[in-house]
């Protein structure tokens, strides 16, 4: 919406400013003339000396037509914004366009792991990139992302593709993004997680295929034993003891 | 007319009171409604202090990350999150409901349907007994071994059930205590707000005599009857998780957190209704007196409400829409969201159009009636936004969703109960707050919320996210123009809150001191109106009969503007 | 000093303040125990592995439980029909009997889950033991809560006073055996 400073830089990233100018247009007109309406007979009908008020029930129909009109034009309006709404949600969360690039992102108390499949692009191989927080992804590809949580429910932010989704533990769950515009954005963790959620910050890198490739070749050899990161199940019934809890 | 055979004579009223009572027997151990919503009216209070002065602490370290704040410290993460859980706790469930419903709830139905007290006085009394348990309870867990709980008040699982990922053991599991002992204050006070109204009207009132405030407390308490169960039982198996190694929510071994989720929400949504409704309630009863004006289609406004709250069981899941739920309920829940804002909207025309006619003056009590409008109208069609659920992958858990729901209830929270404590003040106290300094701190109160919210709007809008204590992490959110941002609301929070001791002193002050008020100093309709100011034990030597609805203000051809429900025709 | 307002006396419903309050008090009851179960509904639909440990719950205990109870619904009737005919001792009698069907119920179910822990089947066991122990155990609350109230009940009642109160408490018994008759199938028939 105030693309100045949170970019479009996803494929998607229009449709969602798009119904917000959407809505905005149609509840900004309605607020107005509400509020107008409002404010104007607080001033009309103050008290002034000698007249009195009038005695109206709200059952003539001259005045009743004043609520029963404007209240069939927002159911009116009401279903233009749903019919809108279930458009761009479709295009994002019931849409999977085939992917080009399948990547992991784990997310743990407090910290984002990601998993590029490296040159193979094959997840679970030998040459897989496991980054943490920072994610590469090239520029008009389309990417399904695994998403996981290892401990609590986590949120994967990225407000420049206007992509959110929380990562529960015990689930894996499978989106998707295409990247339309290079650069460095924040990636945020939208689910407080604990003591650390303020410091569970991503980098995403936006780069073209040759940027992206050069970065692939850099870190050809680290981590490069990507494992199966569903985490084993934890004895939660005996805690351990605490770890540092912290500056308080 | 008292008849033969129907008592309409009080115990208390007839000889003016009891023997002299001990003051811990008549302030403490009281039976007396009216006593009992002073209990609720002053604790709620006092726990908005304890809730103002936590966002006066996380606001100044926002605005001033790592700073020493004043009265505080240095805020730490863990407590930042505890600051911020506990805020929200508070002000829902510790001020807005023991004041809306329990506090105006017992002080207005008896009185105003003529009854000279509650249908069941010692289970309000225990009512409150046990809500102020919760509170006790709640304070406690602020100051127990690694501190308050910091799970945000939406308590999810697994960080709120395993104190390895939370790390407030003490502070999770005594903050589940003191919710759930609260919603059990609260069902045993709804028994007596609804089974009064029901039961106990004087003699001629029908239904749609009562007056609207009585309605929508009851509606409310019948509404939070029916929508809590789920969470009893959720705060339940929350705690069993927590203390006795069970795995409702642990994904680990069988269970599910978004269980969780929607035990809590489906009473989450409802409740917020909850407490709009009854402070819709106060705000119609002080615009028609202070417009001297029937309340437009008094009916249609009942079926709103009514309406509005059958629909609010069906709209739980927007909380929830990129939580992992099926995204094809998604839709109805977008559907369902959406159109709950017809019959609010209704209502909102409906108070509006009530000022169409009238003779409006612009006392202290009206001034606060009809901000709550202009700003609750704000945070209405902002929550349009958020119910269109291809809005809200962005929206959610941004500052966008802070705004809204501040500019919902600060209104129904803050605004209306001023409205109404301004309003019932003579007749509680049976003296006149002072107008002059009421208006004062009206607007130091209501422009400075304004410079609060906008700005968050903003940052909404701009990806900053809920729940964070420091957003230098994050290079997009720590530009200057954001920060400016943040200290702006800061500032403006600040400012508010120095505005406030001009109403404690206006409330303490006219208390003990204020000119002496008379029985009817608004010159208004309803039965409390009726009574002494303030009511004695019992509220009336004889009870009243009623014959006319609430709102014959104006009527043509009368003497006066007013003409009280129980004046003979 | 009694605190029996006039408010109480009056009935602009036609149903008595009492029993309009235990109506109230029920809705508020059924949406707390409907939350429980269809929570519990739902994860066994999701578990088909639960059948397993469900299995070792003693469905003759839980039948002979339900046939208690039932029982004891039927002296709360009784008494009611005692009190309103006037006999307040013979209503306070059926009362405690009752609650000794309550009592009854209380002692199965302690020999019942002492028996289940002891073979292992705790609260921590799994998931459907969680839910079975919190739904029997808020269950079995109530029954005690029940037990206190009629114990309170018969006490004025046999002194011919409140005798209203024995059709109300009753409503709230017929309540707690309701809720049974809803967990007996879904946890001990369910297999």
């Amino acid at each position: 919406m105030f693309d100045h400073v949170v970019p479009q830089a996803s494929s998607f990233a229009g449709g969602v400013d798009g119904l917000f100018w959407l809505i905005t247009w149609i509840v900004g007109l309605w607020f107005i003339a509400a509020e107008g309406m409002f404010f104007w007979l607080m001033w009309r009908f103050r008290r002034r000396p000698g007249v009195p008020a009038m005695y109206v029930t709200g059952k003539e129909k001259h005045l009743k037509r004043w609520i029963n009109i404007p209240h069939g034009l927002v159911l009116i309006f009401d279903v233009v914004i749903i019919v809108a709404a279930i458009r761009v949600w479709v295009d994002i969360k019931q849409t999977l366009p085939p992917a080009d690039v399948t990547i992991r992102v784990n997310s743990q108390q407090w910290a984002w792991t990601f998993t590029d499949p490296g040159a193979d692009g094959v997840l679970d191989t030998a040459d897989d990139i496991r980054t943490t927080d920072e994610l590469h992804v090239v520029t008009g590809k389309t990417y399904h992302f695994l998403l996981e949580s290892k401990d609590v429910l986590h949120s994967f932010f990225i407000p420049a593709f206007r992509l959110k989704q929380d990562a529960i533990p015990g689930r894996i769950y499978t989106g998707w993004f295409k990247p339309t515009q290079a650069g460095d954005y924040d990636i945020q963790c939208a689910e407080i997680c604990g003591i650390g959620h303020g410091v569970m910050g991503a980098k995403l890198v936006v780069e073209g295929a040759d940027a992206h490739t050069a970065w692939l070749a850099q870190h050809a050899n680290d981590g490069a034993l990507a494992t199966l990161t569903t985490p084993a199940p934890a004895d939660t019934t005996k805690p351990a003891a605490p770890a540092a809890a912290g500056t308080h | 007319m008292a008849h033969a055979t129907t008592h309409t004579v009080s115990h208390g009223g007839a000889h003016g009171g009891h023997h002299d009572e001990h003051w811990v027997k008549k302030y403490l151990w009281s039976t007396d409604h009216k006593i009992i919503a002073f209990q609720y009216l002053f604790t709620g209070m006092a726990m908005a202090l304890v809730g103002a002065f936590m966002a006066y602490v996380f606001r100044m370290q926002l605005a001033f990350p790592g700073s020493n704040v004043p009265l505080w410290g240095v805020v730490s993460p863990g407590q930042y999150n505890a600051l911020i859980t506990n805020h929200g706790s508070i002000m829902i469930f510790w001020v807005a409901m023991p004041v809306l419903i329990a506090g105006f709830g017992n002080y207005l139905i008896p009185l105003m349907i003529g009854a000279d007290d509650m249908v069941f006085p010692r289970i309000n009394r225990l009512s409150y007994q046990l809500f102020l348990l919760s509170a006790i309870i709640l304070l406690a867990s602020l100051v127990v071994p690694n501190g308050g709980f910091g799970g945000a008040w939406t308590a999810y699982p697994p960080l709120s059930a395993n104190r390895v990922y939370n790390t407030t053991p003490y502070g999770a599991s005594l903050w589940v205590l003191a919710v759930a002992i609260e919603f059990v204050a609260f069902l045993l006070g709804g028994i007596n707000f609804i089974v009064t109204a029901m039961n106990s009207r004087a003699k001629g009132m029908r239904a749609f005599d009562v007056p609207i405030v009585v309605w929508t407390i009851v509606i409310a308490s019948i509404l939070f009857m029916a929508s809590v169960g789920p969470l009893i039982a959720g705060a339940v198996m929350l705690l069993f998780d927590q203390l006795a190694g069970t795995s409702f929510f642990n994904p680990n071994r069988g269970g599910d957190p978004i269980l969780w989720q929607h035990l809590f929400w489906f009473f989450g949504h409802p409740e917020v209704y909850v407490v709009l409704l009854p402070a819709m309630g106060i705000v119609a009863e002080v615009m028609t007196v202070f417009a001297r004006k029937k309340l437009f289609a008094y009916q249609t406004v009942i079926y709103t409400i009514i309406g509005t709250g059958v629909l609010s069981f069906f709209v739980w899941a927007h909380h929830q829409f990129v939580a992992g739920i099926d995204p094809r309920m998604a839709n109805v829940f977008t559907v369902t969201t959406v159109l709950v804002s017809v019959p609010i909207a209704e209502m909102c025309f409906v108070y509006i159009a009530t000022l169409y006619g009238g003779s409006i003056q612009f006392s202290t009590p009206m001034l606060w009636a009809l901000a709550f409008l202009a700003e609750f109208l704000i945070g209405g069609v902002t929550g349009i936004y958020l119910g269109a659920s291809g809005l809200d992958v962005f929206y959610h858990d941004t500052y966008f969703v802070v705004a809204h729901f501040h500019y919902t209830f600060f209104p129904i929270a803050i605004i209306a109960v001023f409205a109404g404590i301004t309003f019932w003040f003579p007749k509680m106290f049976g003296r006149m707050m002072s107008d002059g300094w009421g208006k004062v701190h009206f607007w130091g109160t209501i422009i400075p919320f304004n410079a609060i919210f906008i700005p968050l709007f903003i940052l909404g809008a701009y990806g900053e996210h809920r729940r964070i204590f420091d957003y230098h992490n994050f290079p997009h959110l720590a530009t200057p123009e954001m920060q400016a941002l943040r200290i702006t609301a800061t500032v403006a929070l600040v400012v508010m809150l120095l505005f406030q001791p001009v109403f404690l002193w206006n409330f303490i002050r006219s208390i003990a001191a204020g000119p002496k008020a008379d029985r009817n100093p608004w010159h208004a309709n309803t039965l409390e109106w009726t009574a002494d100011s303030p009511p004695p034990h019992g509220n009336w030597a004889e009870l009243p009969e009623c014959h006319r609805g609430p709102y014959e203000y104006s009527v043509e051809g009368r003497p006066t503007d007013f003409w009280p429900q129980d004046e003979q025709a | 000093m009694s605190t029996k307002t006039i408010a109480t006396t009056r009935s602009a419903t036609g149903v008595p303040t009492g029993r309009l309050a235990v109506w109230w008090v029920l809705v508020s009851e059924i949406v707390i125990f409907g939350g429980l179960l269809v929570s519990y509904i739902m994860h066994r639909l999701g578990h088909p592995e639960w059948a397993e440990e469900a299995s070792h719950t003693n469905t003759w205990a839980g039948a002979f439980n339900t046939l208690v109870l039932l029982s004891s619904s039927l002296s709360a009737v009784l008494a009611h029909k005692a009190a309103s005919h006037g006999d307040g001792k013979r209503a306070a009698a059926l009362l405690r009997v009752t609650v000794l069907g309550g009592l009854v119920f209380l002692v199965v179910k302690s020999f019942e889950w002492t028996h289940e822990i002891r073979e292992g089947f705790t609260l921590q066991a799994g998931g459907f033991w969680s839910y079975y122990y919190t739904a029997a155990g808020l269950h079995a609350f109530h029954v005690i809560a029940g037990m206190g109230l009629m114990l309170w009940v018969a006490g004025t009642a046999a002194k011919n006073e409140e005798l209203h109160r024995v059709e109300n408490v009753g409503i709230y018994w017929h309540f707690v055996d309701m809720v049974w008759i809803f967990l007996f199938p879904l946890l001990y028939i369910a297999k």
